[in-house]
């Protein structure tokens, strides 16, 4: 992926920038709240772009593991996911609910870190 | 919202105060100031347009152009050895004038505004009827007669300012073609970002540098379509000298054909209105001498490098969050279009 | 363009004025006037509307109609192709304003329903209700310092309630949809399968339900359908009223006890499991004091994570209808990255 600076990463971060300096003071009731819907998606985009290449390295390490088996990430999340649903995964609940609850706590981490903190 | 418009309300409000005064000196008690609106948001200069009222009842359309009120050096260029190649308001001014009684098209300048407690340095302009948007002279059907004239008009209108007397000229900045290739290498250094494409241009460019040429001259420092004034007969106005510096003279014609200017017209190489063959007899007959089409090519070979190097400028004051911007953050990304013209244009 | 839209508008609201006031004469007796009629809610699929029906002797009734939008476009959604989709897509205002009324007969607090508006040529259907005040808004009820009296006992109430509504006789119910706990997970495989994107969480967590479907139970009664934080009616004392009942259906009862317990409706005081308000144990004593009888934590944990894969699928079905391009909508498409909330804490709950 050949590309300059700004990165795709700061492009999102300067739109992103835009929204929450330029328009969201500017705007009120329901584009107001959209403005924040928008500004939080970017946010997600932005958090993905920095940690979302090692979080799919680390998934597909764990479903090669798990599956003893080789494939993309989606080639190997269905096939995991077929194999819960037909009982296949029953002899292996530890590694596999580790698994799955790691892969959570990644997706969360992107898409919502507030989630894995209580409110103070 | 009120808030966001209370602050240019005052500014308008003074600077009305601060005209009529002016104005006052020169037209005479009694000249009103009326429909002052701001034309340009930029940061580094200020722009209005208003009508000066004379006692008489007399129109004057007029427009200022003065330094921003809450200073913001462009800080982009700091560091670097030979700063920024722009010349302050009364050296624009005072160019505009020198242009004009050499015989090219520009807005009549009557006079200037001093700086005081009230007010920046700035100078006075007639406001002519045209067009300046370059998208719009190329598209758009009442041009479509000034349209084939205007590679010719340009060029004839750049050997007549190029052969203003040095010795005329208010002090300004110079760099010979070297020099100003160094300037731009170092910029483009401390980004810390290599770029293989542009780093090959330089490496052209220094190969080839006697085709710069010899001269010396004014150089409009950005001389394209966008600061051209055109109307249905052709060109009438020069614009946006504040870029201007002494330097080779072919620099503001390679400047005029790089690709970013012609706005989609791609096989019309000069600012996408024309071709260089007309922008050379144009040159000829204002008096700039016969001009080898290769000193063009190397010239705008060094004008797309150029362009690419200010693309970087702008987007990296937005990175280093000297000013955060989403405009400069996007224009950082046209570096790519000037690296891949430039790569284009190379052989 | 502005102008047109403004005088349609207008229309709609004489033409309203005009039913209602017929209404209201029929009801409350010759003389009886409209006042402060205006909408509430732009939501495309129900109107709300507020008004106040002015008494001939000068005493006022405020009161909220809900109907049918004038032009009925019964939601086309992608969930509508499976067995279990009616269900989502809600009761009729009839039936709504027939379950309150049911409700409050069993001693729920919900706003009275004195009448009701049938479709004809002037109106679509809808149901006439007390306008009660009250908060409603869940991120407010459990931060302000008004409701700071009131939260600490609304996990009891809302316990109670539920045991009332959940105790209705069927065969007082007007016809309702219906899906047991069996068919629901059925339901939600199928509209993952047809989203093409495999989430082994979700896959996970419906083996470990159907791995224990006998701690569902096997009753069958009302269940409100979106009992949550969200859509209780609070004031300084407590719970006001259980509000929107338009998903109400036939099915399991512990649905609504595990559904107001996710995360989601907690507005970030995750340490309060009830609504961001209150403590399950509150919840379950209030249960059984309303006679639903006891429930074991067991079981309240099963339809917690069953409420977890509800909520994970309906972000999944919100994201695909803008993915899809049926509904372009920032606010759809954002709320699909909540599946992944449903899915985190799904994987907490089971083992």
């Amino acid at each position: 992926m050949p590309t300059d600076r700004p990165t795709a990463a700061e492009l999102v971060e300067a739109v992103r920038e835009f929204l929450a300096d330029d328009v969201a003071p500017n705007v009120e009731g329901q584009l107001a709240f959209h403005t924040r819907v928008a500004i939080n998606a970017l946010a997600i985009v932005e958090r993905t772009m920095a940690q979302g290449g090692a979080m799919d390295a680390a998934e597909l390490a764990r479903l090669r593991e798990l599956l003893g088996q080789d494939g993309d990430l989606a080639e190997l999340n269905g096939a995991l996911s077929r194999a819960i649903r037909a009982g296949e995964m029953d002899g292996k609940r530890g590694a596999l609910l580790e698994h799955l609850r790691q892969t959570a706590q990644d997706k969360i981490a992107l898409a919502n870190p507030r989630y894995l903190t209580p409110r103070g | 919202m009120e808030a966001l418009q209370d602050p240019d309300k005052t500014a308008s409000e003074q600077l009305a105060a601060v005209l009529r005064d002016r104005l006052a000196e020169e037209y005479g008690t009694g000249t009103e100031i009326v429909a002052l609106v701001r034309l340009s948001g930029g940061a580094s200069r200020e722009t209005w347009s208003f009508d000066a009222v004379m006692p008489d009842g007399t129109r004057r359309p007029l427009i200022l152009k003065r330094d921003p009120m809450d200073r913001q050096v462009d800080k982009q260029f700091e560091g670097v050895p030979g700063g920024r190649l722009a010349v302050d308001r009364w050296t624009e001014g005072r160019l505009l004038q020198l242009a004009g009684e050499a015989g090219a098209p520009v807005p009549t300048v009557p006079f200037f505004l001093a700086k005081d407690r009230r007010t920046t340095q700035g100078f006075f302009s007639h406001r002519m009827e045209g067009e300046a948007l370059g998208r719009r002279i190329l598209r758009e059907d009442a041009y479509a007669v000034a349209r084939p004239k205007l590679a010719f008009q340009v060029g004839h209108a750049a050997a007549r300012f190029h052969g203003i007397a040095r010795d005329l000229l208010p002090p300004m900045r110079g760099l010979p073609a070297a020099g100003e290739l160094q300037h731009y290498r170092t910029i483009m250094d401390s980004f810390h970002q290599p770029h293989a494409g542009f780093e090959y241009g330089f490496r052209w460019l220094q190969e080839r540098l006697e085709l710069a040429g010899e001269r010396y001259t004014l150089n409009h420092g950005d001389f394209r379509n966008g600061n051209i004034l055109v109307n249905g007969d052709g060109l009438c106005g020069v614009l946006d000298w504040e870029s201007a510096h002494l330097g080779n003279p072919n620099s503001d014609l390679g400047w005029m054909c790089v690709r970013s200017w012609r706005y989609g017209y791609h096989d019309k190489v000069v600012g996408g209105f024309g071709d260089v063959s007309e922008l050379l007899d144009g040159y000829e007959a204002g008096g700039g001498g016969r001009i080898d089409p290769a000193e063009i090519y190397f010239w705008q070979v060094f004008g797309t490098l150029r362009w690419g190097i200010l693309c970087m400028i702008l987007g990296f004051t937005h990175i280093d969050g000297e000013q955060r911007s989403i405009e400069y953050a996007a224009i950082g990304r046209r570096a790519a279009e000037t690296e891949y013209d430039l790569l284009q244009l190379l052989e | 363009m502005a102008d047109i839209t403004k005088n349609k508008a207008e229309t709609q609201v004489r033409n309203l004025a005009a039913v209602l006031r017929g209404r209201v004469t029929e009801v409350y007796g010759p003389g009886t006037e409209i006042d402060g009629l205006e909408r509430l809610s732009g939501g495309a699929s129900r109107e709300t509307w507020s008004f106040d029906a002015l008494m001939a002797d000068g005493s006022r009734k405020p009161l909220i109609l809900k109907r049918d939008p004038l032009n009925e476009q019964r939601e086309d959604n992608a969930d509508s192709q499976f067995s279990g989709a009616n269900v989502l897509l809600g009761v009729d205002r009839w039936t709504e304003g027939r379950l309150m009324q049911l409700a409050g007969e069993v001693g729920v607090p919900v706003p009275e329903v004195p009448f009701f508006l049938d479709a004809n040529d002037d109106t679509s259907a809808g149901f006439v209700m007390q306008r009660l005040d009250g908060e409603a808004l869940g991120r407010r009820i459990v931060r302000e310092d008004i409701y700071a009296r009131a939260r600490p006992k609304l996990a009891f109430q809302c316990g109670a309630a539920a045991a009332r509504f959940h105790n209705i006789a069927i065969e007082h119910l007007p016809s309702l949809p219906s899906l047991t706990a069996a068919e629901a997970l059925d339901y939600h495989l199928d509209v993952i399968d047809a989203l093409k994107q495999p989430h082994a969480g979700f896959e996970y967590g419906i083996h470990w339900l159907r791995e224990r479907l006998e701690l569902a139970g096997d009753r069958l009664t009302l269940v409100h359908g979106d009992f949550r934080n969200g859509n209780l009616l609070i004031d300084s004392e407590g719970l006001l009223g259980v509000l929107d009942w338009e998903l109400g259906q036939l099915g399991n009862p512990l649905t609504d006890l595990g559904w107001i317990c996710i995360r989601a409706w907690r507005y970030g005081y995750y340490d309060k499991p009830v609504g961001g308000f209150g403590e399950v144990a509150d919840l379950l004593d209030g249960y059984e004091a309303g006679g639903g009888g006891r429930v074991p934590l067991e079981t309240l944990r099963f339809w917690e994570a069953f409420g977890c894969v509800r909520w994970g699928v309906i972000c999944m079905i919100m994201a695909f209808t803008h993915i899809d391009g049926r509904e372009r909508s920032l606010e759809k498409v954002s709320i699909g990255r909540r599946a992944v909330e449903g899915e985190y804490d799904l994987l907490r709950l089971v083992d």
